[in-house]
């Protein structure tokens, strides 16, 4: 198989050649920063992200309603003074909903990526820096896993365990795995043959010494803007298992289930369809945009 | 006097980066006669090859600019033409031999494909017209089987071969100024000699002008007629090739002459190779001054101060003109004496 | 080329099998006992036993994938134990709805973004460079259900124009078919076509940056021909080969696209599944969907060096 992943869109970075660990210096972290807010649209992406954050942490003391609380005189209602985004089909509070909604969508996303870094991490470490019949097993489990596409194995794997939200951060995190054991991979590989990790060799380091203290660092910048694409696509994920039934269970609010029940009453209610997945679509935005403003202020590469 | 085919006056360009701009060709002025051959020699980031490339509109822009002067082909302003027009003289009156025949022929298209190409542009040919004209041009630079090797493709010719195929297209419409960019840079000496008598040869032949875009000055000492010296984008010296060898006014020329071998088995054969100590100056800011004066043993004050301009030099020659406010010949007897 | 496509194939046969059998070992996740569990609904212990005897519950695990897998290349994917068929029967009917979905989705996908991408690389840094990104991200970024949904919304409920759902043969009728197909087909190529976008973008700017489109230039050939004779042939490559790692993509919409608009495919079959307790279903969508991307990478591969002429006379 050829490079790439299934997973939204994943132009990773190459090993940043001959620089240093990017984030250790003072210096270049601040001229990152200074790279990254000159890009508009990273920054926007940015400040949606943390608003979105801070709703769905926020979301008792924001939302104007119980999002599971059902009231009969709002059955489908349309947008109003009372409830602007309009009531569901047993009448809970389409706004309440997405608010709390974002703690479904946010959640999944971060712990679904925490999960596959955190395996895909280690794993891609060893494979590129111990190589051998270690790398080939790695390489080749690796290959399997991404042979089988995304969102299938996904839904595949929350079959299996059950339909939960929980399940399905697992699914999503276990099906993103294979992405960061490949990127680490090929980054670990790249780094390992810089002048910098030859000499800390030949000053008698120990090869885990060498991984963590001079290798780790060098990639942990391809690893950041893989992770915020890998989370917009999880959130699209999340989103997506929910909308078949295999994500949060009702009546817990979450925005690809609300858009499932919406498709029932599309021409009664459109409202119940328009107002989750704009936020979806939203949140996913967000992150790609932060990811690709993150990806183009830490690749010297890109001018222009 | 006659008028001249190439007239360059005052030619500048500029390349926008994130950390400000390159100034990478700063005022280059000089004239080309009708079936001269002038070879420009200089350094990576000289500006040699992308002034020519700048005044035929094949530099990438943006980030390329060009910020002044003007270029007179038979008495055109290049650099007022729209594009449109400048495709005619692309490969038309004027050829190009690019560096690498690796990387600069298409690996996708037969060598027929890419030699047909100006022929049916320029020349009007139709197709079989052109394919058989495409021989013809294999034929004219000696490569065997012409016939049977037009639907080749670049991969399964040697870099010699590619270079031909390469001088083949640069021919193709008998241009009147042929550029040859670091044709030979790519290549095994020998090879390089086979080329660079090729070229002479069909000059011979075909009577065109030539520019020939080098670092080595080795190579154009055999070729031009002319040899004209670049440094940071600027003229340094420039003058009929045998008194540039002989008499060099400029302590960049010098080095470059010194740090040739010297093959005649004389005594000063034997000298060391020179190196020329320092690097190039950053392209971003520039000295005001001389742009080789802080890698210059005979620098002056004057010269880190102010731009010399590029005037005839004193008993030497006429049209051998230098760019220097020190006068070289008095300072090497002088050294010579100590 | 011969001993390309060895390698080619001796790559992806270990891919397959270890696939099959992380596949396999998804029966495994299931909570409680296995055979219980793929009884789904039904409770009777004599069928119990009999889905026990049949599956080889008692044996270890690595027996019953021997059986399991000698089954698949034999072409017996085991049963539906909701539908009563064999399973591989049941993805020989609904495959072909779901290629025709998924071809003419990539069509679209190549018709949007190989020109977008093309025109961004060759404008690159001006305005329609920078509205072509833009439209690419929307891509990326828009759910394709919710897509799905609001063309619903706009073409079948406001305007009337096109059908919500269904699904009708092209051999029934190609004009219904195709109706049918619109929708999906635009759904589902929508972010494949983001992807393609800029993968074309960056394959042509590393292309047009290259020399030999510099001689082409400096032989007075014209920017349009330039750009399609010289530099898109040669960006088609990276093209292919990207082009058919989206395939998996182009499945996993599919799931979700058939979902929403009650195609009667692959997805379809499988979310239902699902929904039945179907197990040896799932499983068996599975394993041919990762058989078909891999055979679909392989046949990237080789199309890629057929439009190699290095690879082509190797």
């Amino acid at each position: 198989m050829s490079t790439g992943t299934p997973i939204a869109e994943t132009t990773a970075l190459a090993a940043p050649a001959g620089s240093p660990a990017l984030l250790q210096e003072p210096g270049t972290l601040s001229a990152f920063w200074r790279r990254l807010r000159a890009r508009p649209s990273a920054v926007a992406g940015l400040v949606i992200v943390g608003l979105l954050i801070l709703m769905a942490v926020f979301a008792p003391w924001i939302a104007p309603y119980d999002p599971t609380a059902t009231d009969w005189g709002n059955v489908r209602g349309a947008p109003s003074l009372a409830h602007p985004f309009g009531g569901d089909e047993v009448g809970r509070d389409v706004l309440a909903r997405i608010i709390y909604g974002a703690r479904a969508s946010l959640g999944a996303g971060l712990v679904s990526v925490a999960l596959a870094v955190s395996l895909g991490l280690p794993l891609g470490l060893l494979a590129g820096y111990a190589g051998g019949w270690i790398d080939g097993a790695i390489s080749r489990l690796t290959d399997a896993l991404l042979a089988i596409p995304f969102l299938i194995l996904a839904i595949a794997l929350a079959a299996f365990l059950g339909p939960s939200l929980v399940n399905a951060m697992i699914a999503i995190g276990l099906s993103a795995t294979s992405t960061f054991i490949r990127l680490t991979r090929a980054q670990v590989r790249a780094v390992a043959a810089e002048e910098f990790v030859e000499a800390a060799r030949a000053l008698g380091n120990p090869p885990w010494r060498i991984a963590i203290r001079h290798i780790l660092p060098n990639i942990v910048p391809a690893i950041l803007v893989q992770a915020t694409l890998t989370i917009a696509a999880a959130i699209i994920a999340e989103a997506s298992l929910s909308f078949l039934g295999l994500g949060q269970q009702p009546p817990e609010p979450s925005w690809g289930a609300m858009l499932n029940t919406a498709k029932n009453f599309m021409d009664q209610a459109p409202w119940m369809a328009i107002w989750p997945g704009l936020s979806i679509f939203l949140a996913v935005l967000a992150f790609n945009l932060f990811g690709d403003g993150l990806r183009d202020a830490l690749d010297p590469r890109q001018r222009t | 006097m006659t008028k001249p085919l190439l007239d360059v006056r005052d030619l500048a360009v500029a390349f926008d980066t994130d950390g400000g701009a390159v100034h990478a060709v700063n005022g280059v002025s000089y004239t080309l006669r009708e079936g001269e051959t002038l070879g420009i020699v200089g350094e990576s980031g000289s500006g040699k090859s992308v002034h020519v490339l700048a005044m035929l509109g094949l530099i990438p822009r943006p980030p390329g600019r060009i910020t002044g002067g003007q270029v007179l082909f038979e008495g055109r302003d290049l650099l007022a033409l729209k594009e449109r027009e400048l495709q005619k003289i692309r490969g038309g009156a004027i050829g190009f031999v690019f560096q690498d025949p690796m990387s600069s022929l298409n690996p996708g298209m037969t060598v027929a494909a890419q030699i047909v190409e100006p022929l049916r542009i320029h020349l009007g040919l139709d197709a079989r017209g052109a394919r058989a004209r495409a021989k013809d041009l294999l034929d004219l630079v000696r490569i065997p089987n012409a016939a049977a090797r037009l639907d080749q493709y670049p991969h399964e010719f040697s870099g010699g071969q590619r270079q031909r195929v390469m001088i083949a297209i640069g021919l193709s419409c008998r241009p009147k100024l042929l550029i040859a960019d670091e044709a030979t840079t790519a290549l095994d000496v020998t090879v390089q000699a086979e080329i660079v008598a090729l070229v002479q040869e069909l000059k011979r032949e075909l009577g065109m002008a030539i520019i020939w875009i080098t670092h080595d000055l080795g190579v154009v000492a055999g070729i031009s007629d002319t040899v004209q010296v670049m440094y940071a984008g600027r003229i340094l010296e420039r003058g009929p090739v045998d008194d540039i060898f002989a008499d060099p006014r400029n302590a960049y020329t010098l080095g470059l002459l010194r740090s040739l071998p010297d093959l005649s088995g004389s005594r000063a054969g034997r000298r060391r190779l020179h190196q020329i100590e320092g690097a190039p100056p950053d392209m971003r800011h520039l000295p005001p001054g001389d742009p080789f004066a802080p890698r210059n043993a005979f620098a002056t004050p004057r010269c880190r101060a102010e731009m010399p301009p590029l005037s005839q030099a004193h008993g030497a020659a006429p049209g051998h003109l230098v760019a220097a406010w020190y006068d070289l010949p008095k300072l090497l007897a002088a050294e010579a004496v100590r | 080329m011969l001993r390309f496509l060895a390698r080619r194939l001796a790559l992806a046969v270990p891919t397959l099998i270890l696939a099959s059998m992380i596949i396999f070992a998804l029966q495994q996740l299931l909570p409680g006992d296995v055979a219980t569990a793929l009884t789904g609904e039904e409770r009777d212990p004599q069928v119990i036993a009999f889905i026990r005897e049949k599956y080889h519950l008692d044996e270890p695990l690595p027996v019953r994938y021997g059986y399991w897998a000698g089954g698949v290349l034999r072409g017996d994917l085991g049963d539906s134990i909701r539908l009563q068929k064999p399973v591989s029967e049941l993805i020989v009917e609904k495959l072909p709805v779901t290629l025709e979905l998924a071809c003419l989705a990539m069509l679209v996908a190549l018709a949007i973004g190989v020109p977008m991408g093309v025109l961004s690389a060759v404008k690159r840094g001006q305005t329609a460079d920078t509205v072509a990104n833009g439209i690419a991200l929307w891509g990326l970024s828009v759910p394709n259900f919710w897509l799905g949904i609001l063309l619903i919304l706009l073409f079948s409920v406001e305007l009337g124009w096109l059908p919500a759902s269904g699904y009708v043969s092209p051999f029934e009728s190609l004009s219904e078919n195709l109706a049918a197909m619109v929708m999906p087909a635009f759904v589902l190529g929508n972010a494949i076509a983001a992807v393609m976008m800029r993968h074309t973008r960056a394959a042509m700017l590393g292309v047009l940056g290259s020399d030999y489109v510099r001689t082409a230039r400096a032989k007075g050939v014209s920017p349009l021909r330039v750009t399609l004779r010289h530099a898109l042939p040669n960006a088609a490559i990276p093209i292919i080969t990207l082009g058919a790692l989206e395939f998996g993509q182009l499945l996993s919409g599919a799931v979700l696209t058939e979902q929403v608009f009650s195609v009667p495919g692959f997805g379809k079959l499988m979310v239902d599944a699902v929904f039945n307790r179907d197990f040896a279903t799932v499983q068996g969508v599975v394993i041919c969907t990762a058989a078909t991307y891999i055979a679909l990478n392989l046949a990237a591969d080789l199309l890629s060096a057929a439009v190699n002429p290095k690879l082509r006379r190797a």
